[in-house]
């Protein structure tokens, strides 16, 4: 492992201009992912945190694009490349895992297919070995049988099938970064915990770098190495999990934390941050977060939200919490 | 980006100005030239008794005389001189173009109505009930189309004809024409509402007015229509330009409006006669002004069903 | 505690075939799915019964059949002793439709477009001819929102709004019971909390009876007296919340709680559970979890349990204890 951080971005800016303004559905984001690691993000719908991998892997629909900050993988910066040399980085360099299995695979093909052709594609090999190689990716995501299972169409599968033919598709050109937005969303918890367990297996065996987006916390909570915080297109607070959850330091954080129904709690009553998150094309002038923020003051009605390296790294608030200061439920 | 409230209310007009629609409206300038394009038509024709120079349908009027004269010159005889010349009869173009274009329009808009009518009730009733319902209409939809609309026109028309006793033909063909091409052109409607339906009946609003014992009949009316609307504005839109078309084919092919009381379509036949022994005229404007009508109509239709889309917004 | 819902031997089995002349040709046998097999419970007055289970396991088809959307094949619910299924009177027909309102998934599909909030709140009163002057701003008011959100439309509400119109949709014929089929899942975690704390104000204030289905474990370990837990359209173990997370008897309850992610179980390294839930269709013979469950036997493989009392607990297994 070198030093060198797998992915990196840096301040990066997505914008979509509409007819009422130009909008910020990424502003300001910077953060690493080393190899082996897994970095949770997480946030409400809206939050950005989708449009952030979109953004890495070169997948914003029109008219969304990246206005600035840079983009570093593996310490090269991948903007000013060709969109031809972007394709074959996606395939090579980065694999992508979505929310849906049965969307993402062509209904047409067959898995194996589908698995050769992508190893074709990316690795110097012949036929025979792509095969092999797309047999050991099934057998390597837990599908039982898989010289024979290889032979089948998608829509053979089940669903936590088919998201292991979809893991296995990401890794088989054996990539330095994948990113997962919301891969358990539309699995049972049964077949969820079968997929987190998979992605943790991985990433620890073959050093990928992964990018976890999800709205569960408690994915977030087993899997993810460090988590970042998302809210209205900025990051909130990004540190190690176990801190960031235990201990939050910006009030959003510690609000989402207070609000979810947990075991100790029993039948008292949630707390609950009052409001929802602002429209991006309507957001408060200051912080963005502090009209729900119960510690705003008036600095944070009226000076925007600093980003994260100017305050301590960990909480884009202009007064973090201290460990005194735990919302009191 | 769902989850958030909506700005601040304005006043209505200006919502309206500032609504999706109205910006889609004024950022397509196809939409806006064949928009006024069909209004200035309609109103010609709505208007034709006090803007035509002449009423082509008062024999009193009508000076045989006036037979043939070119566009824009002077009659040799009576020196009269007419914007788009005249015909064989001395009946000034301009003027049968004008109440020609309202027998058009009218069979196009009672036609459409007709159809809009049928297709939607039937196309309601086929997906909010299904089963057998639905089967029966939607098979006899299916029959329907394997056969081009204009021949099921022509059918009905045949019948309604073969019915009616000859004194009365000339008055009932207007009305024979709307009920043929009506009866003809509902089924797209049904399959679009009957389509809409199904999507929306499985709908979590629905299964509340159902919990509540509303009954099937006040769903459908209440809650289900109005929602299923867009797709309809959409088709009524295309099929009135059809229709129009498939009244001047009738009319051209002699079936339809009669000659007493032409529409677009037959004054298309009766200038198609002199096409060759050079009086064009008598021709190519009732052909421009059905080209411009329908395109029109037509090119509007496909910015409405753009417009109303939210996947291609 | 006399039970307002009376749920017994519930059945419901939809037909799932292709058309006829597709099973002809391609000679394939009907299609039967079992959604809701044999299932019975209580729910007591003031109480929230929650039924539990992955996709698949037949609680919202419950939810649908008791609130009379969806006919069951057999058995029979009744509220307030009446079976809305056999009962002939009108009347009852009508007190007991008032009495039982639903809330739903998705409060984007569930309030209509193109009515304002107004019309949709009082429309359970208006189509029985009801007096509704000032019931939307009042109820309105109840839930959150101000008695001027009456004469906006939907789309103008976030997601959390709407489903607090959805509430006062519900409550404006005062029903005594409320089925809430996965209230919260179409929400954000910091608006769930609120619809859940006016949901739980709401049930102390007006003596409410809640049927709340869900998968989400920790929602329903914070709302419910009493939990039904569902695989395959069985009913595999009932008892109340404490009791059911401190000592779950049933083992696919056991491997549920132990699968679900926990906020607080950091780089938890568990074995996942094993298998997937099985095609209801062909359902396995036996007990219904058998194929996945550690403790099976070959007397799991062909008799279904019965369901037998353990202390407060009803667990239909032949192993727990």
């Amino acid at each position: 492992m070198t030093d060198t951080p797998v992915l990196s971005v840096r301040d990066l800016v997505v914008e979509i201009p509409t007819r009422h303004g130009v909008l910020r559905p990424v502003d300001n984001v910077s953060y690493d992912i080393h190899a082996g690691e897994i970095l949770g993000v997480v946030g409400e719908s809206g939050a950005g945190k989708s449009m952030t991998g979109n953004a890495v892997i070169g997948l914003l629909d029109r008219p969304a694009r990246i206005v600035s900050g840079e983009i570093l993988l593996s310490g090269q910066p991948i903007q000013g490349l060709k969109r031809d040399a972007i394709r074959k980085l996606r395939g090579k360099k980065m694999g992508m895992i979505f929310q849906d299995p049965l969307t993402s695979l062509n209904p047409l093909l067959t898995v194996g297919d589908q698995l050769t052709e992508t190893i074709l594609e990316h690795l110097k090999v012949g036929q025979t070995e792509a095969r092999k190689r797309a047999i050991a990716a099934l057998e390597e995501v837990g599908i039982p049988a898989a010289a024979q299972r290889i032979n089948s169409y998608p829509h053979e599968f089940s669903g936590g099938m088919r998201q292991r033919v979809v893991i296995a598709l990401a890794l088989c050109a054996e990539p330095d970064l994948v990113i997962a937005d919301e891969p358990t969303t539309a699995l049972d918890v049964s077949v969820q915990a079968q997929i987190v367990a998979l992605l943790k297996r991985l990433c620890r065996e073959r050093g990928v770098a992964v990018m976890l987006v999800t709205h569960d916390m408690g994915v977030i909570a087993e899997a993810a190495d460090r988590v970042a915080v998302m809210y209205a297109g900025r990051l909130a607070e990004l540190g190690p999990v176990r801190e960031v959850l235990t201990q939050a330091r910006h009030p959003y954080t510690a609000g989402l934390m207070a609000s979810t129904p947990l075991a100790s709690q029993g039948r008292k009553r949630l707390r609950q941050i009052p409001g929802s998150m602002p429209r991006l094309g309507a957001l408060p002038t200051g912080c963005a977060f502090h009209p729900r923020c119960e510690f705003a003051q008036d600095k944070c009605r009226q000076e925007p939200g600093p980003t994260l390296d100017r305050c301590d790294g960990r909480a884009a608030c202009w007064f973090p919490l201290t460990a005194k200061q735990e919302v009191s439920a | 980006m769902s989850d958030t409230p909506a700005p601040a209310p304005q006043s209505r007009l200006r919502r309206a100005w500032n609504s999706d629609f109205a910006w889609s409206f004024r950022h397509a300038p196809v939409a806006i030239i064949s928009s006024f394009v069909v209004l200035v038509l309609i109103l010609a024709a709505v208007l034709a008794p006090l803007i035509a120079p002449h009423d082509p349908f008062n024999p009193a009027t009508l000076n045989l005389m006036n037979g043939f004269t070119p566009p824009g010159q002077a009659n040799a005889f009576t020196g009269d001189t007419f914007l788009l010349g005249t015909d064989d009869q001395g009946r000034d173009v301009f003027s049968t173009i004008l109440y020609g274009m309202r027998i058009s329009l009218f069979v196009g808009f009672a036609a459409v109505m007709l159809a809009m009518v049928i297709g939607v009730t039937l196309g309601l009733l086929a997906g909010y009930l299904g089963g057998w319902v639905e089967s029966i209409i939607m098979r006899v939809a299916d029959v329907q189309l394997t056969f081009p609309a204009i021949l099921v026109a022509m059918l009905i028309f045949g019948i309604a004809k073969g019915i009616t006793p000859p004194e009365y033909r000339d008055q009932m063909a207007i009305w024979v024409l709307i009920l043929a091409i009506g009866l003809s052109d509902w089924v797209q409607f049904a399959r679009v509402v009957r389509g809409a339906t199904l999507v929306e009946k499985s709908k979590e609003y629905v299964q509340a007015a159902r919990l509540i014992g509303r009954s099937p009949f006040a769903i459908m009316l209440r809650h289900i229509l109005p929602n299923v609307l867009n797709p309809v504005l959409v088709i009524a839109t295309i099929s009135l330009a059809l229709a129009i078309i498939a009244e001047a084919t009738l009319s051209f092919l002699g079936v339809g409006a009669p000659p007493t009381k032409p529409s677009l379509g037959t004054l298309i036949r009766i200038g198609q006669e002199f096409m060759f022994s050079g009086e064009w005229w008598i021709l190519f404007f009732p052909a421009l002004a059905l080209l411009a009508l329908a395109l029109s109509i037509n090119l509007l239709g496909d910015w409405l069903r753009d417009a109303l889309n939210p996947r291609l917004r | 505690m006399s039970a307002l819902i009376s749920v017994r031997d519930l059945t419901r089995v939809f037909d799932v075939s292709k058309p006829w002349l597709n099973r002809v040709i391609e000679r394939l046998p009907r299609a039967l799915l079992t959604a809701v097999s044999d299932v019975s419970f209580d729910v007591p007055e003031n109480s929230v019964y929650a039924l539990v289970g992955e996709s698949g396991s037949g609680k919202s088809t419950i939810g649908k059949i008791i609130v009379g959307l969806v006919p069951p094949s057999a058995g029979s619910v009744e509220i307030e002793g009446v079976d809305l299924a056999t009962e002939t009177d009108a009347k009852k027909i009508e007190a007991v439709r008032d009495d039982i309102q639903m809330i739903f998934q998705d409060p984007f599909a569930s309030l209509n477009p193109r009515w304002r909030v107004r019309d949709i709140i009082e429309e359970p009163v208006a189509a029985k001819g009801g007096k509704t002057n000032g019931l939307a701003e009042k109820l309105l008011e109840q839930v959150g929102l101000s008695a001027a959100d009456a004469g906006k439309y939907p789309h103008e509400f976030s997601g959390g709004q709407r489903q607090r119109i959805c509430i006062a949709r519900a409550l404006a014929s005062e029903p005594r019971i409320i089925v809430c089929d996965e209230p919260t899942s179409a929400l954000d975690v910091s608006v769930q909390s609120q619809v859940l704390n006016l949901m739980s104000d709401l049930r102390e204030d007006l003596g409410l009876t809640y049927l709340f289905i869900s998968h989400d474990l920790t929602v329903v370990q914070h709302m419910a007296d009493v939990i039904g837990v569902l695989y395959l359209g069985r009913l595999v173990e009932e008892a109340p919340r404490d009791k059911l997370f401190n000592d779950p008897k049933h083992p696919y309850t056991q491997m549920l709680f132990d699968a679900a992610p926990k906020m607080d179980a950091f780089g938890r390294e568990v074995d996942p559970p094993k298998g997937e839930i099985p095609d209801a269709i062909n359902p396995p013979p036996g007990c219904a979890f058998h194929p996945r469950c550690p403790l099976a036997t070959e007397r799991c493989k062909t008799e279904r349990p019965e369901m037998r009392h353990i202390g407060d607990t009803r667990v239909a297994c032949h192993h727990a204890e």
